[in-house]
């Protein structure tokens, strides 16, 4: 319990360096910060699986994100202070951790799950499914569909990229191709 | 609790940054806050006490690991939320290197003229 608070507050500190400083590459760290955490949290919350997942997201998202900062000259924009957009984003922000809280209060207590459905797959899963990872089980045979539907978003939006950055549509039309075509010079 | 009121503080920072920031790369970073902090809060949800990992070791007592297995059900789904959201950051970089191409500046209050 202890250790969940040191780790969260390192992370606390990290997306307020990474919201408020001025330098765009070091804010992509400070956010890469908040994502290694995240990663040794899984850890020690007793998820090997999504720890390793998140490492590997972790370090192509600082690539791709370093890339995009890399890429523009570097100069602050924030000329003036913006008051309307920071009235209204504390606004919201106060009114959805007002809402949390008030969420929180009727939640079961840290450590305690309600698992009336998870129950079932960590006591009959082995004989259910011959998975003996319960994480594996759930996603390739519980809920199967699920992965698929994972699979085509994940398809959609890499053709999305991919379609945007693609700079040119066709390949150039050389000479040979002018003279089979029969365009006069 | 306390918990889960500090994993909330993390979204909250980034919705603000959502909100308020005018420089493109602070709004994906802002996303990118949100997005991890709401995995996280899927798997401390699914925390037991003095719980194991829900894999099944050869020498392991099946009575004991169905009492204090932790909840493999979120772990399941943010698994795919966790590969979804590298998707859509993709994504979202793409969109944002095409519009520093054609504007030449990152400023959202610049890009506002979107016609034509």
């Amino acid at each position: 319990m202890a250790l969940f608070i040191v780790i969260l507050i390192l992370m606390i500190a990290g997306s307020v360096v990474a919201v408020e400083i001025k330098n765009m590459l070091s804010a992509v760290i400070a956010a890469g910060i908040v994502g290694f955490g995240v990663s040794v949290m899984f850890l020690f919350l007793k998820a090997p699986d999504i720890a390793i997942t998140q490492v590997i997201v972790e370090v192509l998202s600082l690539i791709i994100l370093i890339r995009i900062t890399t890429n523009a000259d570097n100069e602050a924009i924030e000329k003036k202070i913006d008051n309307f957009a920071n009235i209204v984003g504390l606004i919201f922000v106060g009114l959805f951790v007002a809402f949390c809280f008030w969420a929180f209060v009727d939640m079961t207590a840290f450590g305690t799950p309600i698992m009336r459905v998870s129950q079932h797959y960590l006591s009959a899963g082995l004989e259910e499914t011959g998975a003996a990872n319960m994480v594996a089980a759930v996603i390739l045979d519980y809920r199967a569909y699920d992965t698929l539907g994972e699979a085509v978003v994940i398809f959609t939006s890499i053709l999305g990229a991919f379609v945007i950055l693609r700079s040119r549509g066709k390949k150039k039309l050389t000479e040979k191709d002018m003279e089979k075509v029969g365009i006069p010079e | 609790m306390i918990v889960y009121i500090l994993n909330v503080i993390i979204m909250a920072l980034g919705l603000y940054c959502l909100i308020a920031k005018r420089h493109i790369i602070k709004k994906i970073i802002g996303m990118v806050l949100i997005e991890y902090s709401m995995n996280l809060f899927l798997i401390l949800i699914g925390y037991r006490i003095n719980g194991l990992a829900p894999i099944l070791l050869p020498e392991m007592n099946r009575v004991q690991f169905s009492q204090y297995g932790v909840d493999p059900l979120p772990q399941a789904l943010v698994l795919t939320s966790i590969v979804i959201g590298l998707g859509t950051l993709a994504l979202m970089a793409a969109y944002a290197m095409k519009l520093y191409e054609k504007y030449r500046t990152f400023d959202m209050s610049e890009i506002r003229r979107l016609r034509g």
